[in-house]
């Protein structure tokens, strides 16, 4: 594993996800895929995976593939799946001398192909321990479908399948905890990361995802302009807030061990990371100040159980 | 090199997997195929095999760590029945569209609603027109047979094509018979090593597969399958041919029983046929012509052959394990009285649905519907083109 | 068959495609000119930049091309003017100016 983190030299990398792919402009989930392929060894090859979604139908339109490695998508729900049918023949074709070098095994999925319609063919890969790594963009709805809730989306906040009404105040559930589910499946590594910075912090997770034998998982989250509502140059302020607030903490499981990748120095509260996104406008209307004290409520309780597992 | 043993057709499928030694077996256990991934387990336990097993958690997930795993450049099988098939439904799609030559055997069962594990073929033609070479297996001995023959077929570059091979749950999976195996040796030089020209882990060049396709590029997709498909007829002949010159034993793309100076037919799928020829011999004797058509191969549809093949027969009747709830009969009698339609002159069709669920048949009910067949052959009323057989009521 | 990408058109046949849909050379998607997609673009002012890079890695369309740790200029043939570089830019180096044209 690296000691030092040299971020211009990771710069210099040989860019293994190409332009020319058709994300949005600004799009959360190509920052993703950069980020987690710089991490790759120049010397090794990778299959890359891939749950259907904005990624998937954006970076390989027939007859465009915007990698460098060789890249697989089978359906919505089968990443995992997918990806341990490959690492499988890896195995058995390295046994048989038939593949020499290293290969690895990295596959990508929205929180729509993770968190719910591929969750059970992920946890099948996780608890089989496959020697991949599963790589979650989390922008926190069905954005390919026109951005309808998932189990991801958070509470309050407005989709197509949750819409503000004048009944309902948006999607009535709490967002799921799927970083921690998947700890639970005691893999040797787990972490949350987003774009902060000079990205030491998602590069040092993938290289360690990527490089612990083993099934690891990384929930990256991943904004998106159109179905968070925000200029789409605003990416990195949100992802900053998203940190700062406690909403999105950075932090890891190595081998059962929790740790904190950063801890703010002052929480600041929800609202700064609400009220610049339009999904959550309603709640900045008079008599719904109980929806923000209910985030952040929320969020300070889970901040607090994060807390006391990294402190042991 | 050829010896007896007492086998279950799950264990002789199993067993042939052994022989092969596949780089990848991925299942989830359902009734009644059920015992291939427990044999299959135990020899990668014992050592036996160079296979990596998955054990997955699912039957949708067996498929696409299949597909994963051959598009990776690796031979893979599965094994799967009835509800375990249609979970795989979207996935055997995605395997054949992706031109992926996975193996697959299936043991036939009933399709749940209300659930029942006995045999019928509810769970393989349900899926007939997912793009996947459909084999199925009178008795023990076929199913081996024809397990050995499937990737010679699909992985063949004209073919490129996955293959069921399917065989009738408890009726044969569980039924020992006595049959003749091939050594290991043989089998391996006759099955040869999966090499194809493109795949993920090719050091060469990258492979990306599994593309979204506009419009302008989906249909050119879809025509090459077809193509494919309809080009696969000639390779499974040429692999029966070799097949036949390795074990004396003769297969086509379906066996004709009597049928060469048959007045009255019977056309059907998979272990029937043995009750179906022991009504046939029985009406021989009585000086009745009676004739059987045993589809082996169900996809391709060997259309023009089954209609050369009845072209003689006055009657014919053709016999659905399977209901499709069209209201007009099974996808047998659809696609055979289809098959009939540019002869001239035609024989008169009906079609019956039988065996739903393990329902018993007998050589008297066959021998009931010959006995209507020939009153229609000799100028009765056709009646009902649409019957079932074995129910009470 | 053709097998290059650049062959593969709207006009190819089913027998010119590549079977499946398979790809077998990296990296095709360098062909689409998404930079036409933009409605503003950035300007770079080659004397505020320090190279500093932090711009780089939140390019979703790698689209700041690095040559021996120094930036060297905006893809303006994939860019699609999402404008995060221009915001992460500690220098103002990169402006965003209307419109798509370079």
């Amino acid at each position: 594993m690296e000691r030092t983190y040299n971020f211009k030299k990771t710069l210099e990398k040989k860019e293994r996800f190409a332009p020319g792919h058709r994300l949005c402009a600004g799009c959360g989930a190509g920052i993703a895929v950069r980020g987690v392929l710089r991490a790759l060894k120049e010397e090794d090859r990778a299959v890359i995976g891939n749950a259907t979604g904005c990624l998937e139908v954006s970076s390989f339109l027939y007859p465009y593939t915007a990698y460098e490695d060789s890249y697989i998508h089978t359906a919505f729900e089968s990443a995992g799946a997918s990806l341990s049918g490959v690492e499988a023949a890896y195995n058995a074709l390295k046994r048989k001398g038939k593949v020499q070098d290293t290969v690895k095994f990295i596959t990508f999925g929205g929180d729509g192909g993770t968190y719910d319609i591929g969750f059970q063919s992920l946890s099948g890969a996780m608890e089989r321990g496959h020697d991949l790594t599963y790589v979650c963009y989390d922008n926190e709805a069905y954005m390919n479908t026109g951005i309808q809730r998932s189990s991801s989306t958070p509470r309050f906040a407005n989709a197509t399948t949750s819409p503000v009404g004048t009944a309902v105040p948006g999607k009535s559930q709490n967002k799921k905890n799927l970083t921690d589910i998947i700890a639970a499946h005691n893999v040797p590594y787990v972490a949350q990361t987003t774009f902060i910075g000079n990205f030491r912090d998602l590069y040092t997770k993938a290289r360690k995802a990527i490089y612990t034998p083993g099934a690891t998982f990384l929930n990256v989250m991943a904004p998106c302009p159109r179905g968070w509502e925000y200029p789409a140059e605003k990416l990195p302020e949100i992802c900053k807030l998203a940190v700062e607030t406690c909403v999105w903490p950075l932090f890891e499981v190595e081998n059962g061990v929790w740790r904190l990748s950063y801890e703010p120095k002052k929480k600041l509260p929800v609202e700064e990371y609400l009220h610049m996104q339009g999904r959550f406008r309603h709640m900045f209307k008079p008599g719904n100040e109980w929806m923000i004290e209910a985030v952040q409520q929320s969020v300070d309780e889970n901040w607090d159980k994060l807390l006391a597992k990294c402190l042991g | 090199m050829n010896y007896n043993e007492r086998l279950s057709g799950n264990e002789a499928i199993a067993f042939a997997m052994k022989q092969i030694d596949p780089d990848v077996m991925a299942a989830f256990p359902i009734t009644p195929s059920t015992e291939i991934p427990q044999y299959f387990a135990q020899y990668v336990a014992n050592g036996e095999v160079n296979t990596e097993f998955v054990p997955v958690e699912s039957e949708h997930s067996s498929m696409s760590a299949c597909i994963g795993a051959e598009a990776a450049g690796a031979r893979a099988v599965t094994a799967t029945s009835s509800c375990g098939l249609a979970l795989m439904y979207e996935m055997m799609y995605v395997a054949s569209s992706s031109r992926l030559p996975i193996t697959l055997a299936c043991v036939n069962r009933a399709l749940t609603g209300p659930i029942n594990i006995n045999n019928d073929h509810s769970d393989s033609m349900g899926i007939r027109d997912a793009g996947w070479i459909q084999i199925y297996a009178e008795n023990n001995q076929e199913a081996y047979d024809n397990f050995l023959q499937a990737m010679p077929i699909g992985e063949h570059s004209d073919v490129r094509l996955p293959v069921m091979i399917c065989q009738d749950g408890f009726i044969t999976s569980h039924a020992l018979e006595n049959i003749t195996l091939l050594d290991t040796e043989s089998v391996k030089a006759f099955v040869g090593e999966y090499t194809p020209e493109n795949y993920l882990l090719k050091k060469e060049n990258p492979l990306a597969i599994g593309p979204y396709d506009l419009g302008c590029h989906y249909m050119e997709h879809k025509v090459q399958q077809a193509e494919a498909m309809k080009g696969a007829k000639k390779r499974i002949l040429e692999v029966a041919a070799e097949f036949e010159k390795l074990t004396g034993r003769k297969y086509g793309l379906f066996e004709e029983y009597q049928m060469e100076d048959a007045e009255v037919a019977l056309v059907l799928i998979g272990s029937s046929a043995g009750t179906a020829k022991a009504a046939v011999d029985e009406l021989r004797a009585q000086g009745v012509k009676a004739g059987l058509i045993k589809i082996r191969v169900f996809r391709p549809f060997p259309a023009e052959e089954i209609a050369q093949a009845l072209s003689h027969v006055k009657a014919v009747a053709i016999m659905d394990k399977a209901e499709s709830f069209s209201s007009q009969g099974g996808p047998l009698f659809a696609e055979v009285r289809s098959a009939l339609y540019d002869l001239e002159p035609r024989p008169r069709a009906v079609g019956y649905v039988y065996g739903l669920g393990g329902r018993d048949i007998t050589p008297q009910h066959f021998e009931d519907v010959y006995r209507r067949l020939l009153d229609i052959a000799a100028g009765g009323e056709l009646g009902p083109t649409y019957t079932h057989l074995g129910q009470r009521g | 068959m053709k097998l290059s990408a650049k062959e593969i058109n709207e006009f190819s046949t089913w027998q010119e495609m590549t079977l499946g849909g398979e790809i077998y050379e990296p990296a095709t998607s360098k062909l689409t000119n998404t930079g036409a997609w933009r409605t503003n673009t950035p300007v770079l002012d080659v004397a505020k930049c320090r190279h500093c890079l932090l711009c780089v890695p939140y390019c979703p369309d790698s689209s700041l091309p690095v040559l021996y740790g120094r930036l060297v200029g905006i893809d303006y043939y994939h860019c699609k003017g999402c404008g995060i570089c221009a915001e992460v830019c500690p220098f103002e180096a990169i402006s965003m100016k209307e419109g798509g044209e370079v």
